[in-house]
């Protein structure tokens, strides 16, 4: 059974590689931002409570990616710590807050 | 497959005979091999390493595997148990069966020469590779060292490594990547570079740049060794001075 900091691991690589193939979509829509109509078109298309619920997904993979970035420049450069569990624990719960937090300001 | 016939045999233990194991040793040579079920006697304060014998002894004597000291001083008797690398002869079957059942392999990530033995030689040829080995100075330390000396401190959290191999065998980059050292390796690096005496920590620390970079700090390692030491916390202590160096900063507090 793999234990806290091999699925951390696993996730800030899976989030990085997901954000990465996000990213062209993003400049895609940005790109669209010199033609009014079709830059609306896709506002509109986000408006869909299913689009917000997978941005909330997407917040949650960007917040993680953050998290656990930190985690591992603090792990790297800082001074060793045993609590190694619980940072994960806490860069974890901080990417779920963000998540939850995005949901409440869509649904508000 | 031959299903070894369970029997009771004479082993120098009074008590009574509890149950019977599940015991399930990998046989083979090189790469190829297969899953072979032996019944052995469980016995109160049996260790995996006497399983290991009993089988070898009492039931197939071609059985290979590897022990010398038998109390942990050695470091030649670690197997997979279970899923996970141990040293055989401090682990009780008490703590590593599941159900009765104990499953026992060869170290992952080095190659299998028969059964139970691999083939140590691409573990030590790394430490070799790396120079993870003292280098006198030449000249004794301008002040003595003291045991409580950070420096110290920091070397002697590392130092009581048995070359068992089980931190090699649990380590994932090891795995991905066959250039990688492994932990036991920049472990002792990390010791040699805080060590006063020592005349190379340039050398060692040059040793460590590239590979210790390649650990993701999974820590498979540090729960892994049998001795208790945290090769994970010494990876990340040459990476923050590796990095150091390589900004032109001072290799250590209080000397060049």
């Amino acid at each position: 059974m793999r234990r806290g900091p091999w699925w951390a691991f696993l996730l800030h690589r899976l989030s990085g590689v997901a954000l990465a193939v996000f990213l062209p979509v993003h400049f895609l829509v940005l790109g669209l931002a010199v033609e009014r109509a079709a830059l609306d078109r896709v506002l509109d298309w986000t408006d869909n409570p299913w689009v917000k619920l997978a941005e909330a997904g997407l917040v949650v993979l960007l917040a993680l990616h953050l998290t656990g970035g930190l985690r591992v420049l603090l792990l790297e450069f800082g001074r060793w710590s045993d609590r190694q569990q619980s940072r994960i624990a806490v860069a974890g719960g901080l990417a779920l807050l963000a998540g939850f937090g995005f949901l409440a300001a869509a649904f508000a | 497959m031959k299903r070894a016939r369970p029997r009771l045999v004479k082993t120098g233990y009074d008590g009574p005979v509890m149950a019977m194991l599940e015991v399930e040793i990998w046989r083979g040579e090189g790469g190829g091999g297969a899953w072979r079920r032996y019944a052995v006697p469980h016995e109160a304060n049996q260790t995996v390493l006497d399983v290991v014998t009993h089988v070898q002894r009492h039931i197939d004597p071609s059985l290979a595997y590897r022990f010398a000291c038998r109390v942990g001083m050695c470091g030649s008797c670690a197997m997979t148990v279970n899923g996970r690398p141990r040293w055989t002869c401090r682990t009780h079957v008490s703590q590593a069966a599941r159900k009765g059942r104990v499953r026992i392999g060869p170290l992952r990530n080095l190659p299998v020469i028969r059964d139970l033995a691999v083939d140590m030689a691409p573990f030590f040829e790394k430490w070799r590779d790396a120079g993870a080995r003292f280098v006198p100075s030449g000249e004794p330390p301008e002040e003595p060292v003291r045991p409580d000396e950070p420096e110290r401190r920091a070397a002697d959290a590392g130092i009581e490594c048995i070359n068992c191999a089980v931190c090699y065998a649990a380590c994932d980059s090891v795995a991905w990547n066959p250039d990688y050292p492994g932990p036991a390796v920049l472990n002792r690096l990390w010791t040699l570079a805080n060590d006063r005496r020592d005349g190379d920590r340039d050398g060692h620390l040059d040793a460590a740049g590239a590979g210790c970079h390649l650990c993701r700090s999974h820590q498979e390692c540090a729960d892994a060794c049998p001795t208790g030491l945290n090769p994970t916390a010494a990876i990340a202590g040459l990476k923050r001075e590796v990095f150091r160096r390589a900004l032109g900063g001072r290799t250590r507090e209080g000397r060049q």
